[in-house]
């Protein structure tokens, strides 16, 4: 439908994840739910499941073939993830259970080496709940200071105040794209403004590396996590990103197996990089099935995705606002070029439960809650909110399958 | 799957849009607040007992349909009945909820009433969470007023 440069056709490439041909009640399934979790195409599915027919064994630890071949694979998922991202190279590139996960490592490991009484953490008012607790857990060990950027009116990061916010600040963690608004932030500039304070930046970017080209070093970032089932892949998997010298310089996060050059009794060494991040036995198909997905995204490039998906925004905010008018408010920006097509939104009083269980009647999937992101309900008024999520497989069809079933919630209601 | 409208009975959208009971009452009367971490709804019940009856209740807070015409119809029922009879109310409407406590008896004489028409949302296991929010904050109060 759109494409800049290639065909792109989100009709064609939607029929690459067997989930969406499926028929409910004789009715297509309608997921809008991808910033939550993003459907699987056959390539990730058959990648997986041909590795455990043929090619499942430990990996880092064994002799024989079969094990180094299961290395083999495993390590060239780790160099795919570094070309995605444009990390320097693959020893940066640590995966970890989740995001979540990620997060949390980046808040213990170096959060405890380096974070003191008093140390200021720069928080926003847009993030989820895995950027705010695992600071609100070290402000409770460490008494640290967390500080806040607010939002404008018109749901963008205030920054008028961020030079102020800054002053004495040693980290800046901030989303590069809220789950909830669908604001995209100037993540290169905001890392920047961290660094000119003497703070390390770091970039929550789940929401925007499954939908935009992706540069670490242009961003001038510190440390970026985000997670593979967001971007096509399999669940139970996060990357994370850091610059190596930091990653250095930290101390271990979990310990255990695979992470350690040498243990005695009265103590222990720590393997190198990114082993040392990486205890126990990792989730070794779901990273060969993320080297997988990562295949499927670059096959159709995301600067088309992209694109796409600032059609699709033009196309939702009109649709929905022309056919419902002052019924449906839309939390978020306005402007497709400075939004994901992710929306959260009120709609004729309806709560958002009700809402989404009546869209399920139609096969249409929205999440219906806080997201995870409560302060950010509650700043912008609201307990909860219905959101429609979009990615390279969904069409203009589904958006007005989205508005027909909103139709029929108003006939309950 | 089960169609909407074994949801949605006529019963349950009244008590939504008219729900009986809302507002707070002043001390000495408890209150306990319950959250639906799954939808971010919150309720109040506000529960005067005295002499071992329940001499008024209230609620106030944010949620769905069924989250407030359950409470609401639960507000209606359970007021002017003793601690005990609350108590037994409760877990026939757990039962019915299929949450009940196995080591606990039900007395399955209780009639619900109105309250019978949120037997439909079994079929919807996601929403039971909704339809005993309130029940659950109520037992919570009803713990404080008799401590």
């Amino acid at each position: 439908m759109v494409g800049a440069n290639t065909a792109f056709d989100a009709a064609v490439i939607r029929r690459d994840f067997p989930v969406l041909a499926q028929q409910i009640d004789g009715k297509p399934l309608v997921y809008l739910d991808s910033a939550n979790t993003s459907q699987k195409p056959n390539i990730v599915i058959d990648t997986m499941a041909k590795f455990m027919r043929e090619s499942y064994a430990p990996i880092n630890r064994s002799a024989y073939t079969l094990a180094a071949n299961a290395t083999e694979l495993y390590e060239s998922a780790r160099n795919s993830v570094a070309k995605f991202i444009n990390a320097n190279n693959s020893r940066e590139i640590v995966f970890t259970k989740n995001a979540t996960e990620a997060l949390n490592l980046i808040a213990f490991s170096w959060g405890r080496a380096n974070l003191q009484r008093g140390d200021v953490v720069l928080l926003t008012h847009m993030e989820h709940h895995a950027n705010i607790v695992p600071w609100q857990m070290l402000q409770q060990e460490r008494g640290i200071e967390l500080r806040w950027v607010p939002l404008t009116s018109d749901f963008q990061l205030d920054l008028s105040s961020l030079p102020t916010l800054l002053i004495g600040a040693k980290v800046f963690s901030f989303t590069s794209m809220s789950n909830v608004l669908g604001t995209i932030n100037p993540v290169e500039k905001l890392c920047s403004a961290a660094h000119t304070a003497g703070a390390i930046a770091i970039v929550d970017a789940c929401q925007s590396v499954p939908h935009s080209p992706t540069d670490v070093q242009a961003w001038g970032a510190d440390f970026a996590m985000f997670s593979s089932h967001k971007m096509c892949g399999p669940s139970g998997l996060g990357v994370l990103w850091g610059r190596e010298a930091l990653l250095e310089a930290m101390p271990p996060f979990l310990g255990g197996g695979n992470m350690i050059s040498e243990v005695r009794l009265d103590g222990f060494k720590c393997a190198e990089l990114p082993a040392k991040f990486e205890a126990g036995t990792p989730a070794i198909a779901e990273v060969v099935g993320l080297g997988a997905a990562l295949e499927f995204l670059n096959g159709v490039g995301m600067a088309n995705i992209r694109q796409h998906e600032i059609a699709m925004s033009s196309y939702v905010l009109e649709m929905l606002t022309g056919r419902f008018g002052d019924d449906i408010t839309i939390h978020g920006p306005r402007n497709p070029e400075l939004r994901g097509a992710t929306f959260s939104f009120a709609f004729r009083g309806i709560h958002p439960h009700d809402l989404s269980q009546v869209l399920d009647q139609s096969n249409v999937c929205v999440r219906a809650g806080h997201h995870c992101a409560k302060p950010l309900m509650k700043i912008i008024g609201a307990n909860a909110t219905a959101r429609a999520s979009f990615y390279l497989y969904n069409t203009t069809a589904d958006a007005d399958a989205l508005a027909d079933a909103l139709d029929s919630a108003s006939d309950i209601f | 799957m089960p169609g909407i409208e074994d949801l949605y009975r006529e019963i349950i959208l009244d008590h939504y849009r008219t729900p009986r009971n809302r507002g707070e009452l002043p001390p000495p009367a408890v209150y306990s607040e319950g959250n639906n971490p799954l939808c971010g709804d919150d309720i109040r019940i506000y529960l005067d007992v005295a002499d071992g009856v329940v001499r008024d209740v209230k609620f106030s807070g944010q949620g769905c349909s069924i989250s407030q015409s359950s409470t609401s119809m639960m507000t209606v029922a359970i007021k002017g009945k003793t601690v005990a009879e609350v108590q037994a109310f409760v877990r026939r409407f757990k039962h019915m909820m299929t949450l009940a406590d196995n080591d606990e008896p039900v007395d399955e004489a209780i009639n619900l009433g109105d309250i019978e028409a949120l037997q439909g949302v079994v079929k919807f296991p996601v929403r039971i969470k909704c339809a005993t929010l309130g029940w659950n904050t109520l037992l919570e109060a009803l713990a404080e007023a008799i401590k």
